[in-house]
């Protein structure tokens, strides 16, 4: 009994915190998506109107929520494989008993994840400026024509997938470089000795190995990169044409630049929506493919 | 395919990844040092022709850039702080201490991290505003004291402890809180390290919320104050690398320094059965 007391002392300043400023609020997000809360609304509550479901109604009908949502898929659907593919290759590449130097590679290939998005969005930027950057400088050796990488619509998401994987690869590359450590070595002895190939024991031993790794890191990377913010806010502002403006810009630009909190938070719940039903879609599928 | 081409080849990739990964940022240091204008011609220099610190001196004499280093070191700190002191309380009870529904209670918070922390941000602003915390420091720290993640991380790692050691103070007539401070805390020095790092870092490279409840330019991070700049002097590229790399460098620095307390963090955080 007093055991029990103590034990919720403990975790009281912890819940309380977590409760008021997190569980309350995603609540509040969710009855404040059901109302008009905007500019007079924040002047005085008592403009405040229930209006159901017509903000998601509303939403499903702009034009904006679509294209937002588009180029978050965009973003998701090339910059995950993209950013898996090169994590799972560096880790390969560090797992291999031919690296030398492997503590500096491994520093110098994670740098980029503890920097912060704002400063080295910024320093792409200018390496992908039009006239003056480093790129277009080295395509222009190569006899190749500039892009404005960021100032043409079609470029633009590339461009900002490009600086997502550059940025990121390291965080998953250190969880799949334990668990390649974690597969046992005799595995790949008793391969070796039934004769398979390199790229065979890579198919039959390492993938089906790594699986459990594989589906934790696309669960997190998926659910991290439909959060797309940052980057498009400095680099891009949302443009050219709009073709950066993202799910979670446009709920800045609607909740904070426009103040229509309402719209916002139904923007944000949409969001969620989306990322959940795309969680435990990875979940079944990987669930399914496993050997009943 | 011959054992030193192989050799060539794997070492070969990682040398061309490092670079890769590292080359933007040492760009990044070598333009901080530039003339201004000087970045801006063709072909794009590489390296400073009179390296001065002229853009640093000019960033810090009339950006204001140490009141926003100020601000996002008193930020960081506080939000390490509170996050490691209700964290590490609220671990170790779900780890050691015995109440009823403590699975239950654990589950729904892992539960609970499913949801993006944006979803709560609107209606959090709204709080904040009617506390009267908008643009305030406190509007910052509050929402970071306690995380879902580093109260996994200290579970995880309390584990450890043996009961026998608790249950043996408990007989000595020690009392829950002495425990905790003079027993269990000692043994959980290399996870406080761990979240102290992971926290500071994540508050120190945060945009979003700050972004969000920071109205005012006199309570501006570091991450707030380089963006608006960016927007002001989108020219000035030399003077925009110098402010990179004061805000940059310290988190790059710290994490060389404690790079295997944060790595361990990394993948205890993430080994999830």
């Amino acid at each position: 009994m007093n055991r029990s007391r103590t034990a919720w002392l403990f975790l009281a300043p912890a819940l309380l915190v977590l409760g008021v400023f997190f569980v309350l609020p995603v609540i509040g997000a969710l009855g404040l998506s059901l109302t008009d809360y905007d500019l007079y609304a924040l002047a005085d509550i008592r403009n405040l109107r229930f209006v159901g479901l017509h903000n998601y109604w509303g939403l499903l009908q702009r034009p904006l929520f679509w294209s937002a949502l588009g180029n978050t898929f965009y973003f998701v659907a090339i910059g995950v494989p993209l950013s898996i593919g090169a994590s799972l290759g560096a880790a390969l590449l560090l797992n291999s008993p031919l690296a030398r130097l492997k503590p500096f590679y491994r520093t110098a290939l994670f740098a980029p994840v503890v920097t912060t998005v704002v400063a080295v969005a910024v320093i792409w930027r200018y390496l992908f400026n039009t006239k003056y950057g480093l790129v277009n400088y080295g395509l222009a050796e190569l006899g190749l024509h500039p892009v404005d990488w960021l100032g043409d619509p079609h470029w633009a998401m590339p461009t900002i997938i490009a600086f997502a994987v550059w940025k990121n690869f390291g965080y998953n590359m250190i969880i799949l470089l334990a668990g390649l450590q974690a597969i046992p070595p005799e595995l790949y002895e008793a391969a070796r000795i039934d004769g398979a190939s390199a790229p065979r024991q890579f198919w039959h031993i390492t993938l089906p190995m790594l699986k459990p790794t594989m589906l934790l890191v696309m669960v997190l990377t998926v659910a991290g990169y439909f959060q797309l913010f940052a980057e498009p806010y400095v680099m891009t502002e949302g443009g050219p044409l709009q073709s950066t403006v993202s799910v979670l810009y446009l709920m800045y630009d609607d909740g904070f630049k426009w103040w229509n909190m309402g719209v916002a938070s139904a923007v944000a719940f949409l969001l969620f929506g989306v990322i959940l039903a795309i969680t435990i879609g990875l979940l079944r599928l990987a669930r399914r493919g496993e050997p009943a | 395919m011959s054992p030193r081409l192989a050799r060539w080849l794997v070492n070969g990739a990682l040398f061309g990844g490092a670079a890769v990964a590292v080359l933007p940022l040492l760009w990044m240091l070598s333009v901080s040092f530039m003339a201004p204008g000087a970045a801006s011609s063709l072909p794009p220099p590489l390296l400073p022709a009179h390296p001065t610190l002229g853009n640093y001196r000019e960033l810090f004499a009339h950006a204001g850039m140490g009141r926003y280093v100020l601000n996002s070191l008193f930020i960081s700190s506080a939000i390490a702080l509170f996050a490691l002191v209700c964290n590490l309380m609220a671990g170790y009870a779900f780890a050691k201490l015995r109440f009823a529904g403590r699975e239950r209670l654990f589950q729904a918070l892992i539960g609970a991290l499913v949801v993006p922390a944006q979803v709560a941000m609107l209606p959090l602003f709204l709080l904040l505003k009617y506390a009267g915390l908008v643009n305030s420091y406190a509007g910052v720290i509050v929402p970071g004291m306690a995380t879902i993640f580093g109260i996994y991380l200290v579970r995880e790692y309390a584990r450890s402890v043996p009961d026998e050691l608790l249950e043996a103070a408990r007989i000595d007539g020690a009392g829950e809180w002495r425990i905790f401070v003079q027993i269990v805390l000692p043994l959980l020095k290399p996870v406080m390290v761990t979240l102290t790092v992971f926290t500071f870092l994540a508050a120190w490279n945060d945009f979003m919320w700050p972004l969000i409840v920071l109205t005012g330019q006199e309570h501006y991070t570091l991450p707030l104050a380089l963006a608006s700049l960016a927007r002001e002097h989108s020219e000035d590229t030399e003077l925009m690398m110098a402010g990179s790399v004061v805000t940059v460098l310290p988190v790059l620095l710290l994490f060389l320094a404690l790079q295997r307390h944060y790595l361990q963090g990394l993948l205890l955080g993430s080994v999830k059965g």
